[in-house]
């Protein structure tokens, strides 16, 4: 028994900050202090606030250190695990009470979450098995695979109400019936872990926090379809997920609970990995089954659907692994529990990663419906330096906005399609005033250019195309008639582009065409660029009443357009400048503008 | 994605053609082989020379055409050999709302390379990683395994310093 647990995050954003030099440290000096036999510190998986990390609570008070350094372990040792008196100095502020410390979950960042999917993540060990066993690891696959026929299993997700998270949102338990129903010799089960959408991290954490959960819902998803064979497709850029999947599985076939017979029920399955190699296209459900086949990840045309003919030409089901995530929890508490959450046609809750310009960025889980304000400006933290906020973003390259007029809105799938965004992966950009709609336009679609496969003619071309004409409009030399030309061609790349990539790309675009086109006109007819971004548009000067003459501007302009007499009144040449603003950053006194 | 015939002669050695045979016969019988074994080359290599794609047409019997449009498909396969540093920013929306392409920008200006090259003396190499998830610390800048989070346009001398030696 030990008298006390320190956990430490071990997810990728406490890892990137240095939490394996907290945890060599941590341990190195409970062994000074003698403290190695009361004590134990164990990795976790995702707290979520990765904006604090890396993150450290102690057990069993529950005190929640942030933004720990190695040289602040000492203290903590000797201070709080040898003498019992907390560190006050280095706990996340939230979290201080004139009593004492507050329970972590009554932190205005936890308060309004809701964790099913992300349950265990940062509560066991995810690399070993007893802990996910502890907390009813392992139980669903034996209810089901004892008590339940597959039909059973099938009506109970059907029933649950559960959506696919990955973005689309096809009813899981509807496309597992389909599966079962194709009859073959062979039928497999993936799970799509190439979380390919810039600044989405769910499916991560998930993986990176408790990776037993997805392996078990395979399970039940092979025996519910007649499956034998799993695979998981993973991002190689997910190098822990990649570990821990990789300890998970060989740890789930040493205790029988993949492998065969399983439970002693006569159902074999067992779960390789596969690793992806950096291409956005793969997340395509087709493309990534060309891509496990050994191929050029190139989609091709539905139907035939994977659920008829699939990987190797074999019914698949795909499911993305926050989806899987959800699956042993809705088998042990019923169906009824899970549709009791979210809205009335999106149920359950879903996992966004925060980010962008906002305090708390991190991992998120809310019920469905949960408004978007509620999510920025309570659980995040709201924006930071007094800023307003000016548009989320949601879906990634195939979503679009909210702007601030639907900050209200209630979040589910169809809400966000009428308003023109999408739900995505969950990926959720916070953008201020200073973000410019043009300007995240024009990097979603040259992403899109860069990851379009070019198998088909309409997204490999039509998308270069849209990125020339924003190009355009940056730079200023746009005319109204490019405009114009740039919205017919949204809808026609939407209309007959092969698969999801295609269809979406045009969509950031059009929906800041939407909410924002007074900034596009700006960029356009005005030759403006409202937030400050469009190089080509700005132009920096410098207000003869503050500047002092003190020459810094002078000295560190790379371009030595700046010129003037000390003490006197400096003067930008504007056919010299380069628009780098390494003047402003410098000037003193405020004396330069960008306009 | 690098396209051009590599200009650097091929240097493997007798230990490294093992290990790929090894892994060749290891994988050959699989379905799907051949994203793992290219992937388990490049472990081995460090990048994807000719002479390796050759030994692996011709101990798998997949045509060469076939698997030069595989390693040109996914970006993570290298036909040129990458820097001793390999410098990765992340472009990832969270991280370019938060001024990674400023970062960017300068490495460009610092290394006097662009995106996908390596220097001269083959030190620093630089390339835009889509979102390696630690959205939390954006920008985010990694040099091989080292993370540099929460950064400013003004930290890359320090950081490239480091390694300067």
């Amino acid at each position: 028994m030990y008298r006390s647990h320190v956990l430490v995050c071990g997810g990728t954003g406490c890892t990137s900050s240095g939490s394996q030099q907290i945890i060599n440290v941590l341990e190195e000096e409970i062994k000074k202090q003698g403290l190695d036999k009361e004590i134990k510190v164990i990795k976790t998986g995702c707290f979520g606030l990765c904006a604090l990390g890396p993150i450290m609570i102690v057990y069993p008070e529950g005190s929640f250190y942030s933004r720990v350094k190695p040289d602040d372990i000492p203290e903590i040792v000797s201070e709080h695990l040898l003498k019992g008196r907390i560190v006050q100095r280095l706990l996340y502020q939230e979290t201080v009470a004139d009593d004492g410390v507050k329970s972590l979950n009554d932190t205005t960042f936890y308060k309004k979450q809701h964790r099913v999917a992300l349950r265990n993540c940062g509560v066991i060990n995810p690399e070993n098995i007893d802990e996910y066993i502890a907390m009813d690891g392992y139980e669903a696959l034996g209810k089901v695979l004892t008590e339940y026929t597959p039909e059973q299993v099938i009506q109970v997700i059907k029933d649950s109400g559960l959506r696919g998270r990955g973005g689309g949102g096809f009813p899981t338990g509807v496309k597992w019936g389909l599966a079962r129903m194709n009859d073959a010799d062979q039928k497999y089960v993936c799970c799509n872990a190439d979380e390919g959408d810039p600044g989405a991290f769910m499916d991560r954490s998930i993986l990176e926090g408790d990776p037993h959960a997805v392996l078990e819902a395979m399970a039940i998803a092979g025996y519910a379809i007649g499956a034998t064979q799993g695979y998981i497709y993973v991002r190689a850029e997910y190098p822990i997920a990649v570990k821990r999947l990789e300890i998970a599985i060989k740890q789930a076939r040493e205790y029988g609970l993949l492998g065969k017979n399983i439970f002693d029920s006569g159902f074999d399955f067992d779960i390789d990995l596969r690793l992806g190699a950096g291409a956005f296209v793969c997340g395509e459900e087709t493309a990534l089954m060309t891509s496990i086949e050994g191929h050029r990840g190139e989609p091709h045309p539905r139907p035939p659907y994977p659920a008829v003919k699939g990987l190797f030409q074999k019914p698949t089901i795909l499911n993305n692994v926050e989806t899987y995530a959800n699956i042993p929890q809705i088998i042990l508490k019923g169906a009824d529990w899970f549709s009791s959450m979210g809205t009335e046609k999106s149920k359950g809750t879903k996992v966004f990663a925060l980010g962008g310009k906002i305090h708390n960025t991190g991992l998120v889980e809310v019920p469905m419906g949960t408004t978007l304000r509620e999510i920025i400006e309570e659980i995040g933290g709201g924006i930071p330096d007094g800023k307003k906020f000016k548009a989320a973003q949601t879906g990634g390259p195939s979503g679009g906005c909210i702007p601030a007029e639907h900050i209200d809105i209630p979040i589910d799938y169809d809400n966000l399609i009428a308003i023109g965004s999408m739900m995505g992966s969950g990926g959720l950009i916070v953008m201020d005033e200073d973000t410019c709609m043009v300007d995240i336009a024009k990097f979603f679609l040259e992403f899109t250019v860069d990851e379009s496969c070019g198998k088909c003619t309409p997204c490999r071309v039509g998308t270069k195309r849209m990125l020339e004409l924003l190009t355009k409009i940056t730079h200023g030399t746009a005319t109204m008639e490019d405009l114009d030309r740039l919205e017919e061609l949204c809808y026609h790349v939407k209309a007959n582009s092969l698969c999801g990539l295609g269809q979406t790309a045009p969509n950031p675009v059009l929906s800041t065409l939407r909410y924002f086109r007074d900034e596009y006109i700006a960029h356009v007819v005005d030759k403006k660029c409202p937030a400050g971004v469009c190089k080509a548009l700005l132009s920096y000067e410098i207000d003869e009443n503050k500047c002092k003459g003190c020459t810094l501007c002078a000295r560190v302009c790379p371009a030595g357009a700046i010129t003037g007499d000390v003490k006197n009144p400096h003067h930008i040449d504007k056919n010299k400048c380069i628009k780098c603003g390494a003047c402003m950053e410098k000037c003193r006194f405020g004396a330069i503008e960008k306009k | 994605m690098a396209n051009k015939k590599c200009a650097i002669p091929f240097t493997g050695t007798p230990e490294q053609e093992e290990e790929l045979m090894r892994v060749i016969h290891e994988h050959k019988e699989e379905k799907g082989f051949l994203m793992p074994i290219l992937q388990k080359a490049q472990e081995i290599y460090g990048y994807l020379p000719e002479e390796v794609l050759e030994k692996i047409a011709t101990e798998t019997g997949v045509p060469m055409a076939e698997i030069y449009g595989v390693v040109t498909f996914y970006s993570q396969f290298a036909l040129n050999p990458k820097g001793k540093y390999k410098i990765s920013v992340c472009l990832g929306t969270a991280c370019y709302v938060k001024g990674s392409g400023a970062v960017y920008n300068r490495l460009q200006q610092k290394l006097g390379i662009q995106g996908g090259e390596c220097t001269p003396d083959g030190k620093f190499s630089l390339e835009a990683c889509r979102c390696i998830g630690a959205c939390g610390l954006a920008p985010v800048i990694t040099v091989n395994d080292d993370v540099y989070g929460r950064l400013e346009v003004d930290d890359i001398d320090d950081i490239l310093a480091k390694y300067a030696e």
